[in-house]
């Protein structure tokens, strides 16, 4: 074949690429790395959407990290839930998923029963928390005071808010089932075999049969499990309203955080600095820590070996 | 018959060595403590959606109260909901929302998941990890700028195209579910349909997409659901016209609406979880695919 022909082909193969790749490559452009330099550039200045942008040198960052009181909680409770909840997931979705293996009655019927939380919508399921954990009059704490243990505050009691979002996050806990039910099924049924042979119990199995074969999913699990902690926004905002009784509507000033400032993430605070308080600079301040944290896990998930997504052949 | 009971019948088990019987013991001792577990796990699991539609049938006086089963089932709630004013709307907003977008975002995700899969090209592994970058990134990092764009350069806050329009782009997470999926179809399928002359695009429309259609289905499903489920997008594109607001974020006003009413905001609650549920009844399998594909290395 000549050059000029293998060339032809050559530019034609790119060409392919460029047209299939090409939804892609303009929602990349017009809908990210443009965006994303431009939460760069307004965090070094002031601009609240009338007047035009002025610089600012580094008071958006000083002004965030010292003066504006809401960003250490936020960041404490978002790490909060990284650490707790997270951990809590995997662990009750490994259980969760370990049952349903087990559980050899109506299998398809209770495999239903755990996935349709996962389902719920975010706002419906917490709204329906807010309703089921509400103090007063809420079924749960009726039952709690009827078998005689004490009723907490859940969403009212900024020692409780953070326990009552992680019941909500545990009772959503399909996803995990579902992909740790199917790494479970996945290990060679020799390994347990050759284990029970050689006398291992039960948790001896467990340790070191299951566990070393599904470590992929479990690290899957808490890593994508961090990301979704990170970007916790919907949820913690919605209790935090239900709870404190605010008459929901465009524009409504609402203490973010209630109660004490227990409910409050990150996300939440670049809206409340750039939808309320029309501080764009600041607001890009926040967006731009809370991207340093993605990626920082993100890369974890992608690393070139031992990463969990594989780019591969 | 009567013969054989005449002689006295010996219920005599058979001989069981004790290692056996404790084995058994075992089994069915693991039998009870699983099937409770289990059964546990289910009232978790249910409870809440019984406790939220047994209120939503509560009439108005009996929803203030400890109660927790309704003295008189009240189901004109259901209609209290539709009436309204709005509810429609919003439902009409949100489907407009999921079905416009999620058509929008299978038709630009397929080529790039395609490419992504099944050619080789320099930079795609980069490509890969951009796209699984994107997917991992929280919305709110460049909501202000994107704000700014639609809002102040474009005139579009209020309405629902600052939501649907970048769908037309593909979707980060589509993709990545998309490729995962066409990387499990095997390319005999494909170097065969070059042989017999499909170009490129013959070839994605005519054996690519009639095998990847679970996959397609998973994905229309997920963006369907992220969409009926999206509160933030609707909150900061919306909020400023209530005729563009979407269920999810129109749920959250209803209970400022009817402040104290639980017996409706609960009966609306189920109205919003409602289509979801019925639709993972129809499609099962796709969810469950999907589900795995994506915790599964491609």
């Amino acid at each position: 074949m000549s050059t000029y022909t293998l060339r032809a082909k050559r530019r034609r193969a790119a060409f392919r690429t460029a047209a299939f790749m090409s939804p892609w490559l303009i929602g990349f452009t017009v809908f990210f790395a443009y965006p994303m330099l431009s939460t760069v550039y307004f965090s070094f200045m002031h601009y609240d959407g009338f007047k035009p942008p002025t610089w600012s040198g580094t008071q958006n960052w000083t002004y965030v990290f010292e003066h504006y009181p809401y960003f250490w909680p936020a960041l404490r409770n978002t790490l909060w839930l990284v650490l707790v909840t997270v951990t809590l997931r995997v662990l009750f979705g490994l259980g969760v998923g370990m049952l349903i293996t087990k559980i050899k009655t109506a299998t398809g019927v209770f495999r239903t029963l755990f996935y349709l939380p996962y389902l719920a919508p975010p706002v419906a399921a917490t709204m329906a928390f807010a309703f089921l954990l509400n103090p007063g009059t809420g079924p749960v704490n009726s039952l709690l005071e009827k078998i005689g243990l004490p009723a907490p505050g859940w969403f009212n009691d900024p020692h409780w808010s953070k326990p009552a979002l992680t019941l909500l996050f545990l009772w959503g806990i399909g996803d995990l089932m579902v992909i740790f039910m199917a790494a479970l099924l996945d290990v060679p049924k020799e390994q347990y075999e050759a284990a029970e042979l050689d006398g291992a119990s039960a948790w001896q199995r467990f340790r070191f049969v299951t566990l070393p074969n599904i470590s992929p999913i479990v690290m899957f699990a808490v890593v994508t499990g961090v990301i979704q902690a990170m970007q916790c926004y919907t949820q913690p905002l919605i209790a935090g309203k239900v709870a404190s009784g605010v008459i929901q509507g465009a524009g409504t000033q609402f203490e973010p955080g209630y109660p004490e400032k227990s409910t409050l993430t990150l996300p939440q605070l670049i809206y409340n600095l750039g939808f309320q308080r029309f501080d764009y600079g600041s607001a890009c301040v926040v967006a731009l820590v809370l991207f340093a944290l993605s990626m920082v896990f993100t890369a974890f998930l992608m690393r070139r070996r031992g990463g969990l997504i594989q780019a591969g052949d | 018959m009567t013969q054989v009971l005449d002689k006295p019948v010996e219920l005599k088990e058979p001989a069981v060595s004790p290692a056996e019987r404790t084995a058994r013991r075992r089994a069915l001792l693991e039998w009870i403590a699983v099937h409770s577990l289990g059964l546990a796990a289910a009232l978790f699991f249910t409870l809440p959606f019984v406790f939220v539609l047994l209120t939503s049938l509560m009439s108005d006086s009996q929803a203030l109260s400890r109660d927790l089963i309704p003295h008189t089932w009240e189901w004109s709630n259901y209609r209290r909901v539709f009436d309204t004013p709005g509810f429609l709307t919003w439902w009409r907003n949100t489907l407009v929302y999921a079905g416009l977008g999620t058509v929008l975002t299978v038709v630009s995700s397929i080529p790039v998941a395609y490419a992504l899969a099944k050619f080789r090209f320099r930079g795609r592994n980069l490509s890969l990890m951009l796209v699984i970058s994107m997917m991992m990134l929280p919305p709110q990092v460049v909501v202000i700028p994107m704000y700014l764009f639609w809002a102040k350069q474009l005139d579009l806050s209020g309405t629902l195209w600052p939501l649907i329009i970048p769908l037309a782009f593909g979707d980060a997470f589509s993709i990545f579910l998309l490729r995962q999926f066409l990387m499990t179809i095997p390319n005999e399928y494909l170097d065969a349909a070059r042989v017999d002359g499909c170009g490129d695009l013959r070839t994605l429309l005519r054996v690519v997409l009639p095998m990847a259609k679970p996959g397609i289905a998973a994905v229309a499903l997920f963006q369907f659901f992220n969409a009926w489920n999206d509160y933030f997008g609707p909150q900061i594109y919306t909020s400023e016209n209530p005729g563009a607001w979407t269920l999810s974020y129109g749920l959250e006003s209803f209970k400022g609406a009817h402040h104290t009413d639980w017996n409706l905001t609960m009966a609306a609650t189920v109205l919003v979880m409602a289509p979801v549920i019925l639709v993972f009844f129809f499609a099962q399998k796709a969810f469950v695919e999907g589900v795995t594909l994506t915790g599964v290395k491609g």
